[in-house]
């Protein structure tokens, strides 16, 4: 007997071992997302390998050169047909590789940008011990108060990790709009998140309120994202799938080949029901609409001013993109179900948002309201379930981010000797010392407020038509009705600059350098621009206004 | 393609906005002149807008339209009919005017920043808002008329809080506060009127997917376009009441006076003489062409709001101790008067009030702009400050009179034929409200005659005996106004040739005809 023979009587040859098939990945098309990657971990090796004296300046030059080649692939990917007749998914059915996403990656990549130059600005905070310094805490992990803080003042400490933790944020913003499967979607929910959370607690001055911030802002961030989580399982459980595909079609009944497993335990609709609202929930959270957004007017208080702006832009472009991925191509089978309650999420929002940023004494609490107050009007457009809502909503979020991030630089530029001066009381007379940050400021405010001639009113109306195509016209009415409120805290802002007498011992407007300049000055360039002759972007928001299934 | 003269009208004077705002801080009357010369370049735009005119040709003459933002189905499209043509030559009549009046109503009190050049800001925004209410009389597109009517608040915001009247009796700060309650007050009923219009705007597309008043006219008309009553009604009710707070019209008047009173003289006549007329305006245009139906349902609500304005905008004008409320409450009885014209739905009504709206602006600037000089020299808003002027000032005293004479409509002087027009073609089809808004009239001799004979006439006060008469630049701002008046009330015959097809036009949009004369209809 040969052994072979010896052997076969106790064992059976098994099937040759199957090779696990490659994932096919489209790196091209991948390409914005995988730049951005690349160039934070690139940051992450710069902060480790080069002297901290050159630090500052390659962070600032990997960043902006990430942004610019990812930007420029967005482009290169839309002009290729991306957006619109080669729409497809990607990565395995893990990203979806359509208008939605591009126009989303676009706007959220030119953000970053913008509010990028706004993190390196160095000129605002008088120099400390002859070391030119920015917003952020020299070393984040020192005790505010202690010795160990003044020593690393002394030594000229500055955190340039922000920007590749920035670079991190903006990859995983620029997936989350464009996950196709709730697990990406997740994944991309907390690579963005914890950069944010971390960036918050970075504040140069008052670093406990920073910190404060950022605890509130990972305690409640963590919650919705369990939250999240949660209705992630639940909706496994019911679709036995996380892909968005599968999941929409057993949702409509028209799902085929179904594993035998499964077939038992699938389509309950108590797990859809449950899982599409925690799901929805947690991203509701992220935009800040009512009753989610408690931690929206102390995160932005407390979080350096930077961080702020770029958070209020971004985030919200990010997270709106995801819903409306999720609740188009995901749920557009129960919209009988989610429309009532997005409607009573929209009303309370616009109306919550209005009402109580009357009431506010501190600007950046007062932007914090606004926004949301914004993402009910946002979410209005979101409810119209239809191509023109998708497209109202792209346009809205790319001039709305804009105004932001440009509102927001001029915050950091305000200050007196405690740093930036927010408290509305100190902003008093600020027409009368530079007219032109005022006027700056007053255009962002006339364009939050919906003035024709911004890029606010263009938005609002894309919005507000698209919600009454879509038969939701009481929703444009309230919504009309909040605008009107917050025109008034809004004009109360421009009040206060231009007609009240300057206080004598009032804030000092800080000469910025060249990168808040252009940032500033792109916010002031697309806010008219868009206001004006908005045609061109209403198009581009129009063609990229189809989600890939 | 021609030259594009309608757009050239309001381009000019949005360019000299800018180029005036422009000038450095030190040349303040560089930019005094600039603003001036501007305006009566405008001027003579709108002059030849006038001449090119024909009033017998086809509805909108001297049309433009170019694609604008084809995804909300706006088009840039312009056109003038002859109540257009009527409203933007008596803008851009009185803006030179005005900025002759308020000459040296922005030079800086104190210096502040070296940057802070209010002269230069308080011409370049008349010229801003010139510009925007010339462009609104123009536009044939709803949706571009909007944008103007509301983007026109912001400059006339900054005008009313910034450049506040000087002469106040309780010191700097308080008028500082009452000025920009005036200017927040202004804005925001003008901007909720605004915003319930845009829903409005916003329920008028989804229902006609496009913006062009000819087109949803004549798609009315010929039956292609069907709006339900009850939709037709809301979206009637979302314009007019944006329209009403802007004219405005009794109870949505309450800004008017504290605007009126807190701005500059100037500023007050832009407001009263020149930005309100859009409210107006636009009722005629947009209202009635665009809901005639529910224009007609409406009528008898609007007609008895307008009475009570004119009723107790007079009355309210014979209590007033402060001369800018009492011509602001006097305004409101006008305002009563032309609304009254527009919805008494027949062709004397409505000639006469489209007319009333040219002879206001003209009146009310000649009273204000007069009566701005007078505060200027004693100091004080208060009649009782006043008294026996018109031995001290007699010039003043006169060109006040007149003005004074205008306003409660003395027959020879331009008002008068409107009014009578107005009354005239609402007694014909609403005989008992045209009797009792013939009270107006009783009430307008008694506010004018009573603020005359308190300030102007009786033993000189001792604060007033060292006044000084107009003087050149004043005479050179007033003297135009009344030769205006005696000319328009002698012979109103070119305003009406062209005001009145036009009037003949909107009169069919709505289906109406002027009743016939009960004396002929008895035969």
């Amino acid at each position: 007997m040969s052994t072979t023979a010896v052997h076969s009587l106790w064992t059976t040859a098994a099937d040759p071992i199957s090779k696990i098939p490659a994932p096919k990945i489209e790196y091209g098309q991948l390409s914005p997302t995988l730049i951005v990657v690349g160039a934070a971990l690139v940051g992450v090796l710069i902060e480790a390998f080069i002297p901290r004296k050159s630090r500052y300046y390659a962070q600032v030059f990997v960043s902006v050169v990430a942004l610019c080649a990812a930007f420029a692939a967005v482009v290169a990917l839309a002009a290729d047909g991306y957006g619109t007749t080669k729409a497809h998914i990607a990565a395995m059915g893990a990203i979806a590789v359509d208008g939605p996403s591009l126009f989303l990656q676009g706007t959220i990549l030119l953000a970053g940008l913008v509010g990028l130059f706004t993190f390196a600005e160095r000129r605002l905070d008088p120099a400390a011990h002859g070391n030119r310094v920015d917003s952020f805490a020299a070393q984040a992990a020192s005790v505010p108060g202690s010795d160990s803080e003044k020593a690393a003042v002394k030594a000229g400490f500055t955190t340039t990790e922000v920007f590749p933790l920035l670079l991190f944020a903006i990859a995983g913003m620029l997936v989350f709009p464009s996950a196709n499967d709730l697990l990406t979607l997740f994944v991309a929910l907390e690579v963005f998140s914890l950069p944010l959370y971390l960036m918050c607690a970075l504040a140069r001055r008052k670093r406990l309120m920073s910190q404060e911030a950022a605890v509130k802002y990972f305690l409640l961030g963590a919650f919705a994202s369990a939250f999240t989580l949660f209705g992630i399982a639940l909706l496994y459980g019911y679709a036995g799938s996380v892909s968005y595909a599968r999941i929409a079609q057993v949702v409509d009944g028209t799902v085929t080949n179904v594993d035998p497993a499964l077939a038992n335990t699938m389509g309950n609709d108590a797990l859809l029901l449950l899982g599409s609202a925690l799901i929805v929930m947690g991203l509701l959270f992220k935009v800040g609409a009512v009753p989610f957004h408690m931690w929206t007017p102390d995160v932005y208080q407390g979080a350096p001013t930077p961080v702020t702006g770029f958070m209020a832009a971004a985030t919200k472009v990010a997270a709106f993109g995801a819903l409306l991925r999720l609740l188009y191509v995901v749920l557009p089978g129960m919209r009988w179900d989610w429309r009532p309650v997005m409607w009573a999420v929209a009303i309370i929002t616009m109306l919550g948002g209005a009402i109580v940023a009357i009431t506010q004494t501190d600007i950046k609490r007062l932007l914090a309201y606004s926004s949301i107050a914004h993402a009910g009007f946002i979410l209005a457009g979101v409810i119209a379930t239809s191509k023109d809502g998708v497209s109202s909503v792209l346009f809205y979020l790319a001039g709305y981010s804009f105004v932001t991030i440009g509102a927001f630089a001029v915050v950091t530029l305000v200050r007196d000797a405690g740093g930036e001066a927010t408290h509305l009381s100190k902003w008093a007379g600020l027409g009368r010392r530079s007219p032109l940050v005022a006027a700056v400021f007053a255009v962002f405010l006339l364009a939050f407020a919906g003035i024709p001639l911004t890029s606010g009113f263009a938005g609002k109306f894309a919005v507000f038509k698209a919600a009454a195509d879509g038969g939701a016209a009481p929703l444009v009415v309230v919504g009309v009705i909040s605008s009107a409120i917050a025109a008034f805290f809004y004009i109360r802002v421009i009040v206060l600059m231009f007609f009240s007498e300057p206080r004598p011992e009032g804030p000092t407007v800080a000469v910025p350098s060249p990168l808040t300049m252009a940032a500033i000055a792109m916010g002031v360039a697309v806010t008219l621009v868009l206001g004006v002759a908005p045609q061109y972007f209403l198009n581009l928001a129009s063609q990229a206004g189809v989600f890939v299934r | 393609m021609s030259f594009p003269l309608l757009t050239a009208t309001a381009a000019l004077p949005a360019v000299g906005a800018v180029a005036t705002a422009a000038v450095p801080a030190a040349r303040r009357t560089a930019a005094k002149w600039l603003a001036l010369l501007v305006s009566l370049a405008t001027l003579a735009l709108a002059i030849t807008v006038l001449v090119r005119f024909d009033p017998g040709g086809a509805r909108y003459q001297l049309t433009e339209s170019h694609a604008w933002i084809a995804d909300f189905g706006v088009r840039y499209e312009l056109g003038v009919d002859g109540i257009a043509v009527a409203l933007i030559a008596l803008t851009a009549l009185l803006i030179p005017f005005i900025i002759l009046a308020g000459w040296h109503d922005a030079d800086p009190l104190e210096t502040g920043s070296r940057r802070w050049r209010p002269t230069q800001g308080f011409f370049g925004l008349i010229l801003a808002v010139e510009a925007m209410v010339v462009i609104s009389f123009e536009a044939t597109d709803v949706f571009l008329f909007y944008i103007f009517f509301e983007a026109m608040l912001i400059p006339m915001y900054f005008l009313i809080g910034g450049f506040g009247d000087r002469a106040h009796a309780q010191g700097e700060a308080a008028a500082s506060t009452q000025r920009s309650y005036a200017a927040v007050k202004f804005l925001l009923y003008n901007l909720v009127g605004g915003l319930i219009m845009l829903a409005a705007v916003i329920g008028l597309y989804v229902v006609a997917g496009n913006f062009s008043l000819q087109e949803i006219v004549q798609a009315r008309a010929s039956g292609s376009l069907h709006m339900a009553t009850s939709t037709e009604r809301w979206l009637f009710l979302g314009f007019f009441f944006a329209f009403a707070v802007k004219a405005p019209l009794w109870p949505l008047h309450t800004w008017l006076p504290n605007a009126m009173q807190e701005s500059t003289a100037p500023v007050a006549v832009l407001i009263t003489a020149v930005v309100d007329k859009v409210g107006t305006f636009a009722m005629l245009r947009f209202c009635l062409q665009l809901f005639p139906e529910a224009s007609k349902w409406a009528t008898p609500a609007i007609l008895v709001l307008s009475l009570i304005s004119i009723v107790y905008g007079a009355l309210l004008a014979v209590g007033q101790r402060d001369i800018k409320r009492l011509v602001a409450y006097a305004s409101i009885s006008h305002f009563g008067f032309i609304i009254m014209g527009i919805f008494a739905m027949t062709s004397q009504g409505q000639s006469g009030a489209t007319l009333y709206m040219v002879n206001h602006g003209i009146s009310t600037a000649a009273l204000m702009l007069v009566a701005g000089f007078l505060i200027s020299r004693r100091g004080s808003r208060l009649i009782a400050d006043y008294g026996g002027v018109q031995k001290v000032a007699p010039v003043l005293a006169g060109t006040f009179l007149i003005g004074g004479l205008a306003t409660l409509s003395l027959p020879g002087l331009a008002p008068f034929v409107s009014e009578f027009l107005v009354l005239v073609g609402t007694f014909s089809r609403y005989p008992v409200i045209g009797i009792i808004a013939t009270f107006g009239i009783v009430l307008a001799a008694l506010y004018t005659l009573v603020l005359y004979q308190r300030t102007m006439t009786g033993p000189v006060k001792p604060e007033v005996s060292a006044m000084p008469d107009l003087r050149a630049r004043e005479l050179v701002v007033v003297a135009p106004l009344i030769v205006l008046l005696i000319f328009l009330g002698v012979y109103p015959k070119p305003v009406t040739d062209i005001v009145n097809p036009a009037v003949k036009q909107t009169m069919s949009d709505v289906h109406k005809t002027d009743p016939k004369p009960s004396v002929e209809a008895a035969k």
